[in-house]
């Protein structure tokens, strides 16, 4: 499955992207999403913890699982206002 | 009413936008770009970005909960996104009720939950040139 991973802030810089696509096995979940990002961006790991996931709009656990179309948002520590 | 602006916010238009003859209290929150950040550096701006259809839904949550604690408010929440300069306006709350110490109450708790709810991320960029840092409203900062 392929699902279009959208990243603000702190996390889009260290992609180097704010959006991307990005290919899975079947029966991926979303912390495989992370998990895959995290393989080309090191990085990432130490903002795990902090980090939420998002799938089409609605904030998910890790197990959550994902479909092919998808919309995978990685989201920072909120810092609007 | 709820928006992510790309242009400063128009808080008088956002306030007469509420206006209705129920309303006896309209209290209005703005928050603005601060010269200094908290560890007291000087700041030239900040650097908004929104995930914006989430941000949107999570505004109308938020009006919605306030609706609930305190009948009859009606919340406006308006975002600023992109670079701000020190003073200018990066947030309005606007909460109308019949009397005024629903409005007090509903526009704090607006504002509150916005701050740590809504998937809005801002920059601080700092006048001595050092690299900006992303700022968080939920503790420890990312570098």
């Amino acid at each position: 499955m392929t699902v279009r991973i959208v990243a603000f802030a702190r996390i889009r810089e260290v992609l180097g992207t704010a959006e991307r696509a990005l290919t899975l096995p079947e029966g991926a979940r979303a912390r495989d999403a992370w998990a895959a990002l995290a393989v080309e961006s090191p990085a990432l790991d130490a903002l795990l913890s902090s980090t939420r996931l998002a799938r089409n709009g609605r904030v998910v656990a890790g197990d959550e699982a994902l479909q092919d179309g998808d919309e995978v948002a990685l989201l920072p520590p909120a810092g609007g206002g | 009413m709820f928006g992510i602006c790309r242009t400063p916010i128009d808080v008088a238009a956002v306030e007469a936008g509420m206006r209705e003859d129920g309303i006896g209290g309209m209290v209005t929150f703005t928050g603005v770009v601060r010269e200094r950040a908290d560890d007291d550096r000087v700041v030239d701006g900040l650097t908004y970005e929104s995930y914006e259809p989430m941000a949107l839904e999570e505004f109308a949550h938020i009006a919605e909960e306030a609706r609930g604690r305190w009948p009859g408010t009606h919340i406006a929440i308006f975002h600023r996104v992109g670079e701000l300069r020190v003073g200018e306006i990066a947030v309005a709350v606007v909460a109308a009720a019949p009397h005024r110490a629903e409005a007090f109450a509903a526009c704090a708790y607006a504002v509150d939950q916005l701050k740590t709810r809504a998937p809005i991320w801002k920059k601080e960029r700092y006048a001595d040139g050092t690299p900006g840092r992303w700022r968080s409203n939920e503790g420890p900062t990312a570098p």
